[in-house]
C-alpha cells in the first residue's frame, strides 16, 4: 500500500512538470498579449514606450520554454512568483481563496455522495419501479444540463422569482464582515448546483452495483436463510454494491473541479475559479502554472485515495505492482 | 482495517477539511454593519488595481488617496493635499506647491514633501508597471524643498501640467522599500482621502469605511461598497431589488426606473466621444475629399436618437459642444448632396454596384470595432450605412484589440476615448504628427503641419485666450481635414436611492469607474432628513 502511494507520486512529478510545461506552450500560443491584458484599459491611450517598457518589464517576449524553466527552478525553491493580473503574489492569491475553493467542494461533495448514495439505493431495491423511474430518468437529464445552466436557472427562480436566497457573492453586498451565518447562507445556492451536477453521477452508480448484488447468489442465499430484508441490504447487498463508488470519488475531482468554475463564476464566488479565468485571459503565467499544478495534484490526489480505499475494502483487488 | 474504518476516517477526513477550510478562511470582523449611512453602488468596471503608482486614481476622485489637487462639480482646479494652487514660474516650466497643513495619512502619519516626491519618482521609475506614465512624460525632475514644498521642473513649458498632478500620493512609509507591482501594498493601501478600504474580494465587490482622521471632515457616509457587476441586467435587477442603492445604467434600462417615484435618474455630460479614425496611408481613407465626404455624410443627429437613445450629443471633435473650449462653428450638418459633391469633383466616379471608384480603386475600406462592444457596434453600423448613400463602402468588422492593433495602420477602427481635464490631453495624442502610430495614440496617423503647430501653443502656452485660439484653429483645421470621423458624445446615465442631499455629476471622461458617478463626492453628502 505504501509502495503504491509512493510510486504515484514519484509519477506525479514528471507529470507535473509536463502539465505546466504545456500550460506556458499554449497560453503562449493564445492570441493574447500580455502586455494590453495588464495595461487593460489604460493601455488603449498608452504610448509605444510605455506599452514597451511594460513589455520589458514583464518579460512578455522572452520564449515560452525559458518563462518555463524561470518558474520552474523558483517553484522547486518555494517562490512561486507574482501574479501580474492580480498585482499580488501567487502564494497570496491561493492562500486568500483556496480555502473559499475546497469549503465549496466538500460541501458540494458531500452532500453529492450522501444523496446520491441515498436515492441510488431507494432506486436499486424495486428496479423498474416507479421510484426508480422517476430517479434514473431525473438523472440522465441533470446529467446532460451544463452546471452553469443548472446555476443561471437557481438564481432566476430562488434569487429573483422567490427572492429567499442570495443570487451571489460570499456575504451580503452591503457588508463586508464574514460570519458564518451569511456565509452559509450564501453558500447554499452554489454548493446545492454543485451538488445537484454531481449526483446522477452518484446515483447510476450506486442503483447500478446495488442492483447487481441484489441479485448475486450470496444475497439471494442470505435471503433464503430468512434473514430480513433489512439486513440482507445493509450486510449483503450494500457491502458489495458500493465498491464501484469508491473508484467514482477519485474519478469525480476533475469534473468536480471544472464544475466549481462555472459554478464559482456564476455566483461570484470568491474562490480560485474567478482568478484562474483572469489568469488565462491576462496570460498571467505564473499564476495559471500554479493553479494548474493544483488542480492536476488533486486529480491524481483523487485517483490515489479511491485506489487506495478499493484496495481496502475489497481485498481481493490489492493493491498495483 | 476494514471498509467500515475507512468509512469512518473518510469521513472524519472530510469534516476535519471542512473545519480547516472555514478557519482558514474566516476574516477577523469589526463586529459593527451598515446603518442607514450606507450606500451599496453598482458599476460595471473594476479597477485593475488600487495603488496609485500602479495608476489607480490618476485623473482624480479616489476614494482612498488625493492628490496635490482635485476637481470641483465644473472640473475646474482646486487645491487638495497642495495648500493653494501651484505657483507657476520659469515660462511654466516650474510648478511649485506647498502643503496643506496637518495632513495625515490614515495610519496616522504625517504627510510630507517627501512622499510626494516619492509617489512621481515611483511612477517614473522605469521598473514600475503603471501603463498611465506617458501622461507624466513632461516632468524632468521633482523635488523637495523642505516639509512641505515640491517643486517640479519640466522638460518643456507644458500649460496643462497642473491638470496632471491630481493623481494620489502614497505614503513612503508604507509603500517604499516593497515591489511596487506586487507588494502587499497593491492589496492594503493606505491614503489621506476620506475613506479606507476594509475590504476588496475581486470580481465582486470593494467595500469602504470612513476615515475618522479625515482631514476635510469625516464623511457622513460612513459605509461605502462598491459592487461590480459587469452585466447590465443583472445591475438593473439587483437595484430594483433594493440589493443596490445605485448603479450605473444604459439609457434602456434606465428608463425602466423613470416611474420608481423612490429613485431618481441622473444624466452626467462627458466627453466620451465615439469617432471613426480614417487611416492617413490607407489610399481611399488618406484622400482629403473622401474624408471630408465622409464627415459630411453621417448623421450625428439620428446616431444620438437611434442609438444613444437620446442620451447623448453630436461630436464634431474630441470637444463636446458644451466646452468652453469648443470652437464655435464647427459644427458641420448631415449633408448627403454636399459629400456626393466633393467625390464628384475629387474624381471619385459612381461604378458597380454604387461603391465609386477612381482610377481602378474602389472606395471601399474596412472598419473594425473590439468585439463585444454593443455601442460600438452600432455606431460602426450606422456610419457605414451612412457611409454607403454617399458612395463608399466600409466593411464591418469585430475583432479583439490584439487582431486590430497590427491592422490599425491601413484599417479603419471604431475608437473611443476622451478626457475633460484640458483640451490638450485629447488633441495632442489624437493629433499630433510625432505621435503617428505610437501605440494607441494618433492612431489615425494624422499629420497636418498647421495642427502641429496649434497644438504646441496650446501645450506651452499659459495665457488661456491664446490657448483658445490654438485649439479654435485645431478644430477648425479638422472641419476641414478630418483624420477621424467624431460621432458622439456618449452621456452616461446613472439611477439612485433619493435618499442623500449631495449628489451632483461633473463632466465624465471615458473611462468610468470608481471615481466617476454621481458619487464623485460622496464624502460631502448627507442622508435626508
Amino acid at each position: 500500500m505504501a509502495r503504491m502511494a509512493g510510486r504515484r507520486l514519484l509519477f506525479a512529478v514528471p507529470v507535473l512538470a509536463a502539465v505546466t510545461f504545456g500550460v506556458f506552450a499554449i497560453a503562449a500560443a493564445s492570441p493574447f498579449d500580455p502586455a494590453h491584458a495588464y495595461a487593460g484599459s489604460a493601455g488603449l491611450s498608452a504610448g509605444q514606450d510605455t506599452l514597451d517598457q511594460l513589455r520589458a518589464n514583464l518579460h512578455a517576449d522572452d520564449p515560452f520554454t525559458v518563462r518555463w524553466w524561470r518558474w520552474l527552478t523558483a517553484a522547486l525553491h518555494g517562490d512561486l512568483g507574482d501574479s501580474s493580473a492580480l498585482r499580488q503574489p501567487v502564494s497570496q492569491v491561493i492562500g486568500e481563496r483556496v480555502g473559499w475553493s475546497v469549503l465549496l467542494c466538500a460541501v458540494a461533495f458531500t452532500l453529492a455522495l450522501v444523496l446520491g448514495t441515498l436515492l441510488g439505493v431507494l432506486a436499486a431495491r424495486r428496479r423498474g419501479g416507479l421510484l426508480d423511474r422517476a430517479v434514473t430518468g431525473a438523472a440522465y437529464a441533470l446529467e446532460a444540463a451544463p452546471p452553469f445552466w443548472i446555476g443561471l436557472l437557481a438564481v432566476w427562480f430562488f434569487a429573483l422569482r422567490l427572492g429567499v436566497l442570495p443570487a451571489g457573492g460570499l456575504t451580503d453586498t452591503g457588508s463586508d464582515v464574514v460570519t458564518a451565518d451569511q456565509v452559509a447562507r450564501h453558500l447554499v445556492l452554489p454548493a446545492a448546483v454543485l451538488a445537484v451536477s454531481q449526483l446522477p453521477w452518484f446515483v447510476l452508480y450506486v442503483r447500478q452495483g446495488v442492483g447487481d448484488a441484489l441479485e448475486e447468489d450470496p444475497v439471494r442465499g442470505a435471503r433464503a436463510r430468512g434473514l430480513s430484508e433489512h439486513t440482507v441490504l445493509l450486510r449483503h447487498a450494500l457491502r458489495s454494491g458500493l465498491l464501484p463508488v469508491l473508484t467514482l470519488v477519485g474519478s469525480r475531482v476533475p469534473e468536480l473541479i471544472t464544475g466549481a468554475l462555472l459554478v464559482e463564476t456564476v455566483f461570484s464566488w470568491p474562490g480560485i475559479a474567478s482568478a484562474t479565468v483572469e489568469a488565462a485571459t491576462s496570460v498571467d503565467f505564473p499564476l495559471l502554472a500554479a493553479l494548474t499544478v493544483l488542480a492536476t495534484a488533486a486529480v491524481l490526489a483523487g485517483n490515489l485515495l479511491s485506489d487506495l480505499l478499493y484496495g481496502l475494502a475489497d481485498p481481493r483487488v490489492g493493491f498495483d505492482g | 482495517m476494514t471498509a467500515r474504518t475507512i468509512r469512518t476516517v473518510a469521513a472524519a477526513v472530510t469534516a476535519a477539511t471542512l473545519l480547516a477550510g472555514a478557519t482558514a478562511c474566516s476574516t477577523p470582523s469589526d463586529g459593527k454593519d451598515g446603518g442607514t449611512e450606507a450606500l451599496v453602488v453598482g458599476i460595471a468596471n473594476e479597477p485593475e488595481t488600487l495603488n496609485p503608482l500602479l495608476g489607480y486614481g490618476k485623473d482624480g476622485n479616489s476614494k482612498i488617496f488625493e492628490g496635490l489637487l482635485r476637481h470641483d462639480a465644473g472640473m475646474r482646479l482646486v487645491p487638495a493635499l497642495a495648500a493653494a494652487l501651484p505657483k507657476v514660474t520659469d515660462d511654466g516650466r516650474t510648478y511649485t506647491y506647498t502643503l496643506r497643513r496637518g495632513v495625515t495619512f490614515s495610519d496616522g502619519e504625517p504627510l510630507t514633501a517627501d512622499d510626494v516626491v516619492f509617489t512621481y519618482r515611483t511612477i517614473l521609475d522605469k521598473k514600475t508597471n503603471n501603463p498611465s506614465k506617458g501622461e507624466l512624460d513632461a516632468i524632468e525632475s521633482v523635488r523637495a524643498k523642505g516639509d512641505d514644498t515640491v517643486v517640479f521642473t519640466l522638460k518643456y513649458p507644458y500649460a496643462a501640467f497642473a491638470e496632471r498632478t491630481v493623481l494620489p500620493i502614497a505614503p513612503e512609509h508604507v509603500a517604499g522599500g516593497q515591489n511596487v507591482n506586487t507588494g502587499p501594498f497593491n492589496t492594503a493601501p493606505v491614503g489621506t482621502g476620506p475613506y479606507m478600504l476594509t475590504h476588496w474580494s475581486k470580481g465582486e465587490k470593494i467595500s469602504f469605511k470612513a476615515n475618522p482622521h479625515y482631514w476635510g471632515g469625516t464623511p457622513k457616509v460612513k459605509k461605502l461598497t462598491m459592487a461590480i457587476i459587469k452585466d447590465d441586467d443583472m445591475r438593473a435587477t439587483r437595484l430594483r431589488s433594493g440589493d443596490l442603492d445605485g448603479a450605473i445604467l444604459p439609457p434602456n434600462l434606465a428608463k425602466t426606473f423613470a416611474k420608481d417615484k423612490s429613485k431618481r435618474t441622473i444624466t452626467a455630460k462627458t466627453t466620451d466621444f465615439r469617432a471613426v479614425t480614417l487611416p492617413t496611408d490607407n489610399e481611399v481613407t488618406g484622400d482629403t475629399a473622401v474624408r471630408r465626404a465622409l464627415d459630411l455624410a453621417v448623421d450625428r443627429r439620428a446616431m444620438v436618437a437611434a442609438i444613444l437613445e437620446g442620451a447623448g450629443t453630436e461630436a464634431y471633435g474630441p470637444v463636446p459642444g458644451g466646452s468652453r473650449w469648443f470652437a464655435k462653428g464647427t459644427e458641420r450638418a448631415n449633408d448627403l448632396a454636399k459629400a456626393q459633391r466633393i467625390l464628384d469633383e475629387a474624381g471619385w466616379k459612381p461604378g458597380e454596384d454604387g461603391v465609386r471608384e477612381k482610377e481602378g480603386q474602389p472606395a471601399a475600406f474596412t472598419l473594425w470595432y473590439p468585439s463585444g462592444d454593443k455601442l460600438r457596434q452600432e455606431h460602426a453600423l450606422a456610419f457605414a450605412a451612412d457611409a454607403r448613400k454617399a458612395g463608399i463602402k466600409a466593411t464591418v468588422q469585430s475583432g479583439t484589440w490584439e487582431v486590430i492593433e497590427p491592422r490599425m495602420k491601413n484599417d479603419a477602427v471604431l475608437a473611443g476615448g476622451g478626457n475633460p481635464a484640458d483640451p490638450d490631453f485629447d488633441l495632442y495624442n489624437l493629433l499630433h504628427s510625432s505621435l503617428a502610430g505610437d501605440g494607441f495614440n494618433n492612431m489615425a496617423r494624422y499629420a497636418n503641419a498647421d495642427v502641429d503647430r496649434a497644438l504646441e501653443e496650446g501645450r506651452r502656452s499659459g495665457d488661456q485666450d491664446e490657448r483658445k485660439r490654438a485649439y479654435d484653429t485645431v478644430q477648425r483645421e479638422l472641419a476641414d481635414d478630418p483624420g477621424y470621423v467624431f460621432l458622439t458624445h456618449v452621456d452616461h446615465r446613472y439611477v439612485m436611492r433619493d435618499d442623500w442631499d449631495g449628489p451632483s455629476t461633473q463632466v465624465e471622461p471615458h473611462d468610468h469607474g470608481l471615481g466617476a458617478g454621481p458619487w464623485w463626492n460622496v464624502e460631502d453628502w448627507a442622508p435626508k432628513k
